[in-house]
């Protein structure tokens, strides 16, 4: 570095308030050619937002942006672009039924009237391998894995000239080996003096990609650090405000009866494609089975599976030794089948009812709740304020439509009423996906308390951290297939990673001291 | 008649009943390329229908007549674009309260623009229409002369039709407005201009519906009736599931409807046995039936024709 370098990026003062909340609280900002700033927070920290008023979808309320020192105003993304500026959001900004090179160009108005796709094709193709991004550009966004269309947003970003990268949450979707790839292309950028801000809410990659980091929480800029001179346990601090556990408590398992039993299972999705291929294993009482996987490998046709949801192709599936094939949702949970759903608004809870009836929702059929058929309010009011007590949810009352509540009581809720009537099987799905630490914590705990009674936790996470912390065996899926099945102290993250690009257990170039599943 | 002239005819016929469904169903399929939905197609034909009647009644000019449907049908469409845009009211709604206003403003029109004479009624009155221009050489042709022998509303469809097409799936705008109806987010993000892309061509798709209707009352039925239309606006809903939301594809629809029609005029004309009102059922019956087994083939092929943000309004700063 130059002794006086000039900041490429400043934001001043940045204020942004939404109805009742503040979501950016005088946030400054810096950034240097050829730098990566990671932004560092929980959830609802204003990360997103902050980044939103830079491409120029929010407008602040307060503050100023420079570019190159020059004051600037972003009032739409074709700004932003101008500016050099570019994001990658967390939920690709991809036109599904469109090619590689249609999405690189949409919405660039320097191009010919009629563009010329071949042109642009050849174009993409050098940037291709300058950045090493391969991708076709031919081929349509729905063809691609997850990791593809990363490639195709950035190959947009630098389509575009960007100087400056936004990446949100980028590794949320990779796989391990992936997210070091990510890592490469980022260096080659910053070594061309590009520069980078990166999202994120995990300490490690905070560590790996970053020269700075910014923490953020509830809306303040809280710390600014040299990623050299911290550590994982000091932003860690800084980004929840106090000390937080990274182990939790886990004792020895106790194996019960065999509670689910998948032999050879297959099935389809939506579209009729395969979608799980033979999945085969068991989980016992007193124990949590972990899948492991990248997004869209058969994991939530898994869950569907087992909670009844979606019919099997082929294949046995029994619960307590109980054949349960083709069993409808209320055969499964009259079974003692609990259900965690990955999309908690959608399916998970009826986000314009009272946090009561949400919680009564699978206790109404019967005594106390309803009787005869007719619900009882007072009794629906009494269990209600018992869920609420019992797993600290925070809701200004029990007849609070439960969409107004944060995503992290609106999962307690939700496991709540699922755990109140668990008997015997627990299928989570990405249980604390998106949840701050704190919630993430309780969510975990209460997931061990379970197994410590003595019943079987299906946890599907995208988390290895997670899996690894709190599942006794990790299961890994790739393309609806099981790559193997490790007991989570006999593994790491490396030879996740490789099963979950599709490496099956026995090919794993360091042999493992046992093989799992007994 | 030989066969050779029979087929010769039908086909005529199937081109001039096809003319007004293909305008409006090129209309439909830009305006639900942006995301909108647009159910006040019956309305907008039909005021474009009178005022384009009146227009030529008075004024003895077609072309006026044109533009003044055109422009009728571009208002209506604004304020469908202006309710569902700016309002982001439910699209079925909006669309609904606008067929069921042109059809009755049609109507109202239809009873006080007329000459004193005629007790202000239009129905009844012969104005200027739009006649057959037979190209040399070409409409002599067996068979294929049929296409050649059109008025000239018929003859800018052949031009309309590849133009729609090419604008759609080769140029930068039609790109971006792709984008916006799949997904307006993106669309956004990539600076493309949800807001003003659905207000540009849900007007654009207003003023081809008003040009169907002017076709209808100024060249293919000549004159006004009440519900000159008979339902056409609806007809063209399917006919744009029926293309699949291709322009490209328009034209087999409208042909297959436009020739039932045809066929159906021939028989009664030849006078059948089979009752005049089964024959007159039968191109929406066709319609019903297509819609199905289109539906049918879809899920077959597990092809989704429809813009996926179709029918949604789109807001930024969803928090």
């Amino acid at each position: 570095m130059n002794d006086q370098p000039k900041p490429i990026l400043e934001m001043l003062g940045i204020t942004k308030r939404f109805p009742g909340v503040l979501a950016n609280d005088h946030v400054d900002l810096e950034l240097y050619p050829g730098e990566v700033l990671a932004l560092l927070g929980e959830n609802g920290a204003g990360k997103s937002t902050l980044m939103n008023i830079l491409v120029g979808l929010y407008r602040p309320d307060e503050g100023e942006i420079r570019m190159r020192g020059q004051r600037v105003e972003i009032h739409s993304p074709r700004d932003a672009a101008a500016l050099g500026i570019g994001m990658v959001h967390q939920n690709f900004m991809l036109v599904k039924t469109m090619t590689v090179a249609e999405n690189i160009i949409l919405g660039l108005s320097d191009l010919p009237f009629v563009p010329d796709i071949r042109e642009v094709s050849q174009r993409i193709r050098e940037l291709s391998q300058r950045y090493h991004l391969q991708v076709d550009p031919d081929a349509y966004i729905w063809q691609l894995s997850v990791g593809e269309q990363q490639r195709v947003e950035i190959l947009k970003l630098v389509y575009r000239g960007a100087e400056v990268l936004i990446l949100d949450e980028p590794t949320a979707v990779l796989t391990p080996q992936e997210a070091q790839e990510l890592e490469g292309v980022l260096r080659i950028m910053t070594a061309e003096g590009k520069s980078a801000i990166f999202i994120t809410h995990k300490m490690e990659e905070v560590m790996a990609f970053s020269d700075w980091v910014r923490v953020l929480q509830q809306g303040r800029l809280t710390a600014v650090r040299k990623t050299a001179e911290t550590s994982p346990q000091e932003l860690a601090r800084l980004m929840v405000g106090r000390e937080v556990l990274f182990r939790l408590d886990r004792t020895e398992c106790v194996l019960g009866e065999k509670i689910l039993e998948l032999h050879n299972i297959s099935a389809t999705d939506d579209r009729g494609l395969p979608a799980l291929r033979e999945v085969t294993f068991d989980i016992h009482g007193g124990e949590i089975l972990g899948i492991a996987g990248v997004a869209g490998n058969g994991q939530s046709q898994l869950a569907e599976v087992v909670t009844g949801l979606r019919h099997s192709t082929q294949g046995r599936i029994l619960i307590r030794g109980k054949d349960m094939i083709h069993a409808s949702p209320l055969a499964m949970i009259r079974a003692g089948v609990s259900h965690i759903p990955a999309d908690r608004i959608g399916m998970g809870a009826v986000g314009n009812m009272a946090v009561a009836d949400n919680l009564a929702m699978k206790g109404y059929r019967g005594s106390p709740i309803s009787e005869r058929g007719v619900l009882r309010p007072r009794s629906i009011l009494e269990f209600a304020q018992r869920m609420i007590d019992a797993f600290r949810i925070a809701t200004p009352t029990p007849q609070t439509r439960i969409k107004f509540l944060s995503g992290g009581n609106i999962q307690k809720a939700i496991l709540a009423r699922e755990i109140d009537a668990c008997d015997g099987l627990m299928v989570a799905v990405y249980p604390a996906r998106g949840l701050d630490v704190g919630a993430t914590e309780a969510v975990r705990k209460m997931l061990l308390s379970q197994r410590e009674q003595g019943l079987a936790v299906l946890l599907i996470s995208e988390d290895l951290e997670e899996l690894l912390t709190i599942a006794d065996r990790v299961a890994v899926l790739f393309s609806g297939r099981v790559m193997g099945i490790v007991p989570s102290t006999q593994t790491t993250v490396e030879m996740l990673g490789l099963m979950m690009a599709g490496v099956p257990l026995a090919d794993l170039p360091v042999s493992t001291p046992t093989t799992a599943n007994a | 008649m030989s066969v050779l002239a029979l087929i010769s005819s039908i086909l005529a016929i199937t081109l001039r009943a096809g003319t007004s469904l293909i305008y409006a169903t090129v209309g439909e399929i830009y305006t639900e390329r942006s995301g909108i939905l647009n159910l006040g197609l019956e309305g907008m034909m039909l005021m474009g229908a009178v005022t384009a009647f009146a227009t030529a009644f008075y004024t003895k000019s077609l072309w006026l007549a044109l533009i003044v449907a055109v422009i009728v049908g571009g208002l209506l469409a604004a304020l469908h674009a202006f309710l569902c845009v700016t309002m982001r009211a439910n699209q079925v709604v909006s669309g609904l309260s606008i067929t069921l206003f042109g059809s009755g403003l049609a109507s109202f029109l239809g009873q006080r623009l007329g000459p004193a004479s005629n007790n202000y009624f239009l129905v009844g009155m012969v104005g200027p229409k739009f006649t057959p221009i037979q190209i040399p050489v070409l409409s002599s042709l067996p068979v294929i002369g049929a296409f050649f022998n059109q008025d000239i509303l018929t003859y800018l469809v052949y031009l309309l039709m590849p133009l729609a097409w090419f604008y759609l799936y080769k140029t930068r705008p039609g790109l971006s407005l792709r984008a916006v109806g799949e997904n307006p987010q993106t669309a956004d993000a990539m600076g493309i201009d949800v807001g003003r892309t659905r207000y540009l061509y849900t007007i654009l798709g207003g003023m081809l519906t008003g040009l169907g209707g002017a076709h209808l009352s100024l060249a293919y039925t000549p004159g006004w009736t009440e519900n000159l239309t008979g339902g056409r606006g609806w007809i063209v809903i399917a006919l744009v599931i029926f293309a699949m939301w291709n322009p490209g594809r328009a034209v087999l629809g409208a042909v297959l409807f436009g020739g039932i029609n045809a066929v159906q005029f021939r028989l009664q004309a030849a006078g059948t046995a089979i009752p005049a009102a089964f024959l007159n059922m039968l191109p929406y019956l066709t319609t019903i039936f297509v819609l199905v087994v289109m539906t049918w083939w879809e899920a077959l092929s597990k092809r989704i024709g429809a813009p996926a943000a179709l029918g949604k309004a789109y807001m930024r700063e969803e928090k």
